[in-house]
């Protein structure tokens, strides 16, 4: 079974194929979703039966043995020299990889993209271009797919381009109005500059390894330590600069600090797809390729310190953002933004297995929040502004009780998913000793919990507060979008079961099982020691503390904004202190200031570059080159036509004509004269005959 | 009693010669200097026969009748010409046709 894993990322592209251009504008609508659903439902069923062939064939093995295919040679660059092992030949392969963790990937992005795709049918029944969606949707699924399952860092940046290339065809999906195309574009370009930093990483273990095949690669780095850690460039150890480059490259698609800004503009496209790209599957990419490269983040502690840094500081940060957003999808792309700084530091302190867990339990409760969310601007016909709801519970149950659910998950609520994930994240950095990061990440739970039943509440509760149009609008949503929110609360709620730490079972039964089938890609590097084991008093401390801070942050939010209270609530909130509002309201004014100082920047470069342009290439190289052709060159060139060329034309025939004048003379038209020349001309020759040649 | 000899004939026939050129250079009436031709020809003929009667042979003489042939020709000719010139020019003068002039 576990052979036909390329079918995986080939079947969502013949789908994109299919809908995209064979059978474009040929089919109905519903023919359509049934290709495109049906495709993602055969991939996800195709999926769980490789996951499971995979996960019995290596049952017992420890580590588990990677299955992996190289189906051709994709790039055969040939001989190049490299540090270790001197001049080799470099090929790249398209190869797929099965291992723990892209089994954990592969699961999360099929089944949550099944669900999505799912929910799309009813979600943009309505709209122009859906066969046009699906195709982006499918196509983004076979990238996504090539992705996590590429066996090299060459294939898996394929698919990164291609899921980057799909957000920004999605985000623009509306490209008749104004903003979305302008926020695609954002996306597009914010993201290379991350990418391109991820290439430079991709240099560096080309040009010291000579080869980006993972189960190649890591060994290698492994074995090499001294290597990784000698110097490399920039004050930088070889180990530092790729985990850097790398992580910058992940900070682009994963939305962290500096690059972040693109996200939550990322909103303007359909709904689904801020559920399935930006919250479920797309930007935890950068989680997943950190994760993958774990061995270059262990070699290199100060990287790795950095890493959580940026990681706390981007979930605090995004999460005061999201206190102050009005836009329900805003407050979600914001909460993403702050769940993906968590993941990053959870991979910054060393706990690789809790990212990949909270990128999925994040993954089915994010995507419930933001289906729930369309299911909401779905009945508001569009409205998206939370300070013209309220009260919706009453008209749309459903989604208001899988909202509820998403909410507790995320707000890391015991027993929800959102719970075991960040528990572990919060324990693992206070385990190695990063105490105001541990401080920091508390801070942001307690405000997750706080921002996100500001947005229930002011959702779901209280007094419908838009038009009476609206109001008469409100419905709930139909079959296709409520099961996708049934199945996914449920996954919100049992997600986090598979890794329950030991410590909440008072050390008595081992049932973390995720921990230990993710651990197996950590790739061990000698003289690394794994992280110490600490006392279950401590853990259940740490446990108490998240706990007491989800509590306090829905305390808050309840205080304030529950009761009835509203809208209320709310302009207490910015009465309280109108110019701090304001600030978060505004997003820190962060898109301002890269305005005034990145964008208007570049232009001033643009422009500089402009005037040197116009000033010294065309002004000064250009014209005067023209200059010295034309009054120099020329009229050298003028002046040897006229007096030496045409001087010889002319010496030629003044030569001639003096001659002939000459010659003319004779004839001058006198028989007479002719008559006598004759005659002399006789005599001359008898005088020759008579006395030249005789005489010889 | 004195005897006729070649070498008479040929200062006869240089004599005849000297004056035919004579008068084709120096004469400027077109028909003079055409008798002067003619003088020249016939000066040439004398030769031909004086060396044809000292060898012995005919070749000479009939030399001399082809000579006399195309003497008439020229003649002909000449005296055409004279005549187009006349009814051109209204005069036999040499000195009035030079538009050979180089």
């Amino acid at each position: 079974m576990k052979e036909l894993v390329w079918l995986i990322p080939v079947l969502p592209f013949l789908g994109a194929l299919l809908n995209g251009a064979l059978l474009r504008g040929r089919i109905s609508k519903k023919a359509a979703a049934v290709i495109a659903c049906g495709i993602i439902g055969l991939v996800a069923v195709l999926s769980l039966l490789i996951i499971g062939d995979y996960l019995t064939s290596t049952e017992g093995q420890s580590p588990r043995v990677p299955f992996e295919r190289d189906y051709y040679t994709w790039i055969p660059a040939g001989a190049i020299h490299t540090v270790v092992g001197g001049v080799r030949n470099f090929n790249v392969g398209m190869g797929f990889l099965l291992d723990p963790l892209s089994c954990v990937m592969l699961f999360v992005v099929t089944f949550v993209g099944f669900w999505i795709h799912v929910y799309s049918i009813g979600y943009m029944a309505h709209e122009d271009g859906f066969q046009r969606f699906f195709t982006y949707l499918n196509l983004f699924m076979g990238a996504m797919l090539m992705l996590i399952l590429g066996n090299n860092y060459a294939v898996m940046f394929v698919g990164w381009e291609g899921v980057g290339l799909c957000s920004y065809l999605l985000i623009g999906f509306y490209f008749k109005e104004e903003f979305p195309p302008y926020a695609g574009r954002k996306a597009f370009i914010t993201n290379r500059v991350g990418d391109f930093a991820f290439v430079l990483g991709l240099f560096a273990l080309i040009a010291n390894f000579g080869t980006i095949k993972f189960t190649e690669l890591f060994p290698k780095i492994a074995a090499n330590r001294t290597l990784m850690e000698g110097h490399y460039l920039l004050g930088l150890s070889l180990a530092s600069f790729i985990a850097l480059a790398l992580f910058i490259g992940a900070t682009g698609k994963s939305a962290q600090i500096p690059l972040f800004v693109w996200l939550p503009d990322a909103m303007a496209g359909p709904t689904p797809v801020s559920a399935l790209i930006h919250a479920a599957t797309m930007v935890t990419a950068g989680v997943y390729m950190a994760v993958r490269s774990n061995v270059i983040y262990q070699l290199s502690p100060g990287v790795s310190l950095f890493v959580a840094t940026i990681g706390a500081a981007t979930a605090l940060f995004a999460g005061t953002i999201a206190l102050a957003q009005y836009d329900i999808k805003k407050v979600l792309a914001y909460s993403t933004v702050s769940q993906l700084g968590y993941m990053f530091l959870a991979v910054g302190v060393g706990a690789y297995t809790s990212a990949i867990f909270h990128v999925m339990t994040h993954a089915f409760f994010k995507a419930l929040l933001f289906l729930g969310s369309g299911s909401v601007i779905h009945a508001m016909g569009g409205e998206q502004d939370m300070r013209k709801m309220g009260g919706l519970r009453k008209h749309l149950p459903v989604t208001a009780r899988t909202f509820r659910i998403g909410t507790l998950a995320i707000a890391g609520v015991p027993l929800f998913a959102g719970f075991f994930s960040k528990d572990q994240i919060l324990g693992a950095a206070a385990g190695h000793g990063h105490w105001v990061l541990y401080g920091m990440g508390l801070l942001t739970a307690a405000l997750t919990a706080c921002y996100m039943f500001r947005a229930f509440r002011l959702t779901f509760h209280g007094e419908f507060r838009g038009t009476h149009e609206q109001e008469h609008h409100l419905h709930e949503s139909p079959p296709a979008m409520l099961w996708p929110l049934r199945v996914l609360a449920i996954g919100a709620i049992v997600a986090g079961y598979v890794g329950i730490p030991l410590a909440m079972t008072f050390d008595t039964v081992d049932l973390n099982n995720f921990d230990h089938l993710v651990d197996d890609v950590l790739v061990s590097v000698k003289g690394i020691a794994n992280p110490e084991h600490h006392t279950l008093g401590f853990e259940l401390i740490l446990i108490g503390a998240s706990i007491a801070a989800a509590g306090l942050g829905i305390f808050v939010a309840w205080r304030i904004w529950g009761r009835r209270r509203g809208m209320a609530g709310e302009e207490a909130v910015v009465g309280f202190y109108p110019p701090g509002h304001r600030v978060l309201e505004n997003k820190y004014y962060v898109d301002e200031i890269y305005d005034a100082t990145v964008i208007r920047g570049y232009w001033a470069f643009a422009r500089g570059l402009y005037r040197f342009d116009a000033a010294f290439i065309d002004g000064f190289l250009v014209n005067g080159t023209r200059n010295v052709t034309v009054h120099l060159l020329s009229l050298g060139s003028n002046l040897f036509d006229k007096y030496v060329v045409d001087g010889l034309v002319n010496l030629t025939g003044r030569l001639l004509d003096g001659f002939s004048r000459g010659l003319r003379r004779l004839q001058t038209g006198y028989v007479a004269n002719y008559a006598l020349i004759l005659a002399m001309g006789m005599f001359a020759l008898v005088v020759f005959y008579m006395v030249v040649l005789r005489r010889g | 009693m004195l005897e006729i000899t070649t070498n008479h004939y040929l200062v006869l026939s240089f004599a005849l010669f000297a004056i035919g050129i004579f008068g084709i250079a120096a004469r400027k009436n077109m028909i003079t200097v055409l008798m002067s031709i003619e003088l020249v020809l016939n000066s040439v003929n004398i030769n031909l026969i004086a060396f044809s009667a000292q060898h012995g042979n005919l070749t000479g003489q009939i030399f001399a009748i082809f000579t006399i042939t195309v003497a008439a020709g020229e003649a002909a000719v000449g005296l055409g010409i004279l005549i187009s010139l006349f009814r051109l020019r209204e005069t036999t003068s040499l000195d009035q046709a030079t538009d050979l002039k180089g």
